[in-house]
This record gives C-alpha cells, structure tokens and sequence, in this order.
C-alpha cells in the first residue's frame, strides 16, 4: 500500500516539474507592479479590496502603452523593496521617491511626478506656529535663510512627538534634521499615523503633502491642518519614479518611453488633477 | 553571500530591543498568570454566573486573533479618547506600550486559565479524598496535595504557554514599540537586506526561548522526583587485606 502511495508522490513531483517552466513562461509576459494600497491619494484599497488611485491608474495607463499585461498586486510598504528584489513583483509604483540609498539596490525609471512633505497637526499650539507656512524650501541646497528657518522651526518642535511612516524618507529627513529635539514614532502606513493624530497620542505627523491633503478631507481628522513649510530633494528624494530590478533594463526602458509619452500628451497632469487637485507633474 | 561582519552589527543593533521584549514577555506572562488563576477560579467555583463569565472570556480571546486584539486596544480605543479622558484612563490608553501589554495580558489569561483548569482538574480524586480523611483542612488540601500535583501536570502546557509569549511580543511592533521585531522592520528598510536581519532576529527569539526550555525543564525535574529512578545505593566497601598478612 505504501508503495503505491510513494508511486502517487513521485508522479506528483513529475508534474510539479512538467508544469513549473511551462508557468514561468506565462509569468515573463506579465508586468507585475506592486504597491502599497494604502498611502492615498497616490494609491489605496477600496472597502471592497480593490486597488485605485493614482499610482494604480497611471500604472495601468502605461501598460496600455507598452501593451504589456499587468497586474497589480498590494504589498506591505516595509517589504515592497526586498520583495522586488526577490522576484515576487517586476515593478514597484507606490509615490516612491528615487534617493540614493534606493539606488544602491534597485533601479527606477524616469520620475513621473513629484512630491513634497509637510508636517500636519491637529491643532498643537507649538506646531500651528511654524513659520513660512506654504513656502517651499529645496533641501539639496539649503541656504542661510532656508537654515535659519529650520532653526526657528527646532525650538518650536522641541519636546514633540511626531508619527512618521517607517522607512520612508520623510522618517530619514526627520532623523537628519530635528534628531533629540523630538520623540519618533514609526508606524506602518501613513494610515495609521492618522489615526494616532486625531487620538492625540502624538503631537503632529510628517508627511507627503498630497497624502496629508486626502487625509484632511476625511470626517475623522476634522480640525488637522498643514502647518509651516514643505520640504523637497535632497534626503526627501528627486521625484516620484518606478522602482525596478536593476538588471530589467529593458523594462525601463519600455517604462520610460511610456512615461515619456503620458507626461508629454498631459495624461499625468489630468490625473493629478483629478487626485491631487494639482499639477503634480515633474519638472522638464 | 552572507556577510558575518553585517549579521554580527545587525545582531548588536538588535539586541537594543532585546530590554523592551524582556520587559514585555515577563511582565505579561506574570500578570497573564494573576488573571488566569482567577479565571479559573471562577471557572470551577460552580456560580453559574461567575462560571459563564470565564467561559465567555476564554471564548473571545483565544477566538480571536492577538493581532486583532492589539488593533483594537490600541487603536479601536483610541476612537474613544473623551470617553477615557472622562474615566481618567487615557493617560493609560495614551502609551502604546501600555496598550501592548495590556493585550498581552488578556490574551496569555484566556490560554493559561485553561491549562491551569485541565491541571487542577487532572488530581485524582483519590488523593484529594486520602488528604481529607488525613484531616487536612481546605487550604492545607491545595498547599500540600492540590496546588503542586496541578501546577505539575500543568507545566508542559504551561511552558508552551511561555515560549509562545517570547513570539508574541513581536506583534507590538505593529504599534510602534520598538523590540527585536521592530528594529529588524527598520533595519530591513534602510539596509534592503531582510535575510541575514531576520536570521539575527530569529536567532535571538531561540536563544530566548532555549533558555525558557531549559529553565521549565529543570523546574520540571525538580517537581518529578517519582518518575526518577531511585539511587543506586553506593557499594559498601569491604577492607582489602593488608599485604603483610599471608597466611
């Protein structure tokens, strides 16, 4: 009896074996794309799982371009890039920032948008009173004027706890720049660090400016408003690109062309009309 | 491919943690200890109220995920803040440390309420009888025969009990306390290198937990000197005969 239970064995491992080049195959042809599902307006799942957004319909966008199958997948923010990596997705769309520790491991392709951070609170005396509300201050090159409002922006923050989404660069700008003036907690999406703001267990949240925007929209966070100025470059990145395995060029290839055409016809300015409500287009 | 100076940095940055899940592991299992003896308690104190009660609570927590449980503690409660400012229990609420324990607590309490029940309930009879014809009194009953022969049986499971507290501690880092896990996401995230950070992680999480099964095997040997063979009686040594005396 045991015998022909192991002949069963045997001939099951047989047709794992016949069948898995035969699936490979299949998988070359699909792009998978990955992201986060969770970091709205870029992208977000909605309550009945699926995926939407930006991110999501400009993905699918380019790939009518390239005329290539798609498929996009949510993936875990903290994972996504050791998840590329390891082959579980082709492709990474999620408001990713390129930087250059991004870099040393994986490729991206030409940005598609740009972004930039600020910090939110829900009423925090301290915080309402950052200064240059609405100003933008490039970090790649931070003049005196531009120091001297940090400085400013140090005393007022000093003693605050701020949620930040982990991994991400706000998280690397914060540590960079207010280090041992503020208590960091890290959560897991930018979700989550919403939900601790309107609760008050922290005093404000630093954020990509066009999450922070969807965020104030939402009954639950009545009363949060953007506070003080927001930041690019630098540590917070050089635009909103696709992340790749390094050695797929010819997908980035195949991705930049795409892109280069959604931004030249005014496809990536519609849609970042429609979810930003401006023009999040990168810069020529 | 693996990278021994980077796994020995990796494993001293964890270690950083290691205070945190300490500190969450014991104080959890002690006071998950407390409540579960009250538990069963009421479990087998035969007040139909007090009996349903334990039921009802042992049928929720170990039903539903811990995970679930931290969300909803930490931040399902959080919805509530003017309620809990009103009881002055936000400050509690507030800590996200706090909210971990406490679903650590209430969580562990539901498991080890049902290991203690199947321990108390495992003393034969017979036993408990001999001890009241002794004349033993009630408390005498469970300090002299009840409470060890129950904590004995109880151990196995029990120690199980412990070993998966040691891992569930890693579910706080979903709420921004910083252990072994939560370090390993953030090291992960800014190195890209999740193998050799997760074997650290993991292999600090079996150092742990060798030393808690050594510690509950030893404690189990101590409890089990009937199950040991008796020592063998050392040989009586006889005199040799002295080289002088032939005969």
């Amino acid at each position: 009896m045991s015998n022909s239970i192991m002949r069963r064995w045997w001939l099951a491992l047989g047709a794992c074996a016949l069948l898995a080049p035969a699936a490979s195959a299949q998988q070359s042809k699909e792009i998978t794309i990955a992201t986060e599902g969770a970091f709205a307006p870029w992208n977000h799942t909605e309550p009945n799982g699926q995926l939407g957004g930006f991110d999501v319909e400009l993905a699918n966008e380019l790939c009518r371009r390239m005329k290539a199958k798609c498929k996009i997948v949510g993936q875990d923010w903290a994972g996504i890039i050791p998840a590329l990596q390891a082959g579980k997705h082709d492709a990474v769309m999620t408001g990713m920032n390129i930087t250059d520790k991004r870099l040393a491991v994986i490729g991206f392709s030409r940005p598609y948008a740009t972004s930039r951070h600020v910090f939110a609170t829900m009423g925090d005396r301290e915080m309402l009173k950052l200064p240059k509300a609405g100003e933008l201050i490039d970090i790649t090159a931070l003049n005196d004027e531009d120091k001297g409002t940090i400085e400013q922006m140090r005393k007022l923050i000093k003693g605050k706890t701020i949620g930040v989404q982990t991994s991400t660069n706000a998280l690397a700008f914060l540590e960079n720049y207010f280090k041992g003036d503020i208590e960091i907690r890290e959560y897991k999406t930018a979700e989550q660090h919403d939900l601790d703001l309107s609760a008050g267990r922290i005093d404000a949240v630093f954020v990509d400016y066009a999450s922070a925007t969807s965020s104030l929209e939402k009954k639950e966070l009545k009363g949060m408003t953007v506070t003080g100025p927001s930041f690019r470059g630098g540590l917070l990145g050089r635009g909103v690109a696709i992340g790749l395995r390094k050695s797929d060029t010819e997908l980035k290839q195949s991705f930049d062309q795409a892109i280069e055409q959604v931004l030249a016809d005014g496809t990536v300015k519609a849609l970042s009309l429609k979810w930003f409500k401006s023009d999040m287009s990168p810069p020529k | 491919m693996i990278d021994a100076a980077f796994m020995g940095e990796t494993f001293l940055k964890l270690l950083e943690g290691l205070p945190l899940t300490l500190k969450l592991t014991f104080s959890s299992v002690s006071l998950g200890l407390l409540v579960a003896m009250l538990l069963a308690a009421m479990r087998l104190s035969g007040v139909w109220l007090l009996d349903g009660f334990a039921r009802g609570y042992v049928f929720v927590f170990r039903g539903t995920p811990l995970l679930v449980q931290i969300f909803l503690i930490y931040y399902g409660l959080g919805q509530f803040r003017p309620e809990l400012q009103a009881m002055n229990l936000w400050g509690f609420f507030r800590e996200p440390y706090w909210c971990a324990l406490l679903a650590l607590t209430l969580n562990t309490a539901a498991y080890v309420s049902e290991i203690l029940r199947g321990g108390l309930q495992s003393v034969p009879l017979g036993q408990i009888e001999a001890a009241r014809a002794c004349g033993m009194s009630q408390f005498l009953l469970y300090r002299r025969i009840i409470a060890p022969i129950a904590f004995r049986q109880a151990l196995p499971g029990y120690g199980n009990e412990i070993i998966l507290m040691v891992k569930a501690t890693s579910l706080a880092s979903i709420i921004t306390m910083m252990e072994v896990t939560g370090i390993a996401h953030k090291l992960i995230s800014q190195t890209f290198r999740a193998i050799e950070i997760f074997i650290c992680a993991g292999a600090i999480y079996l150092i742990l937990n060798f030393l808690v099964t050594r510690a509950i095997q030893a404690l189990e040997h101590r409890l089990s000197p009937h199950l040991r063979q008796a020592p063998v009686p050392a040989q009586r040594l006889e005199p040799a005969m002295s080289s002088g005396d032939d005969r």
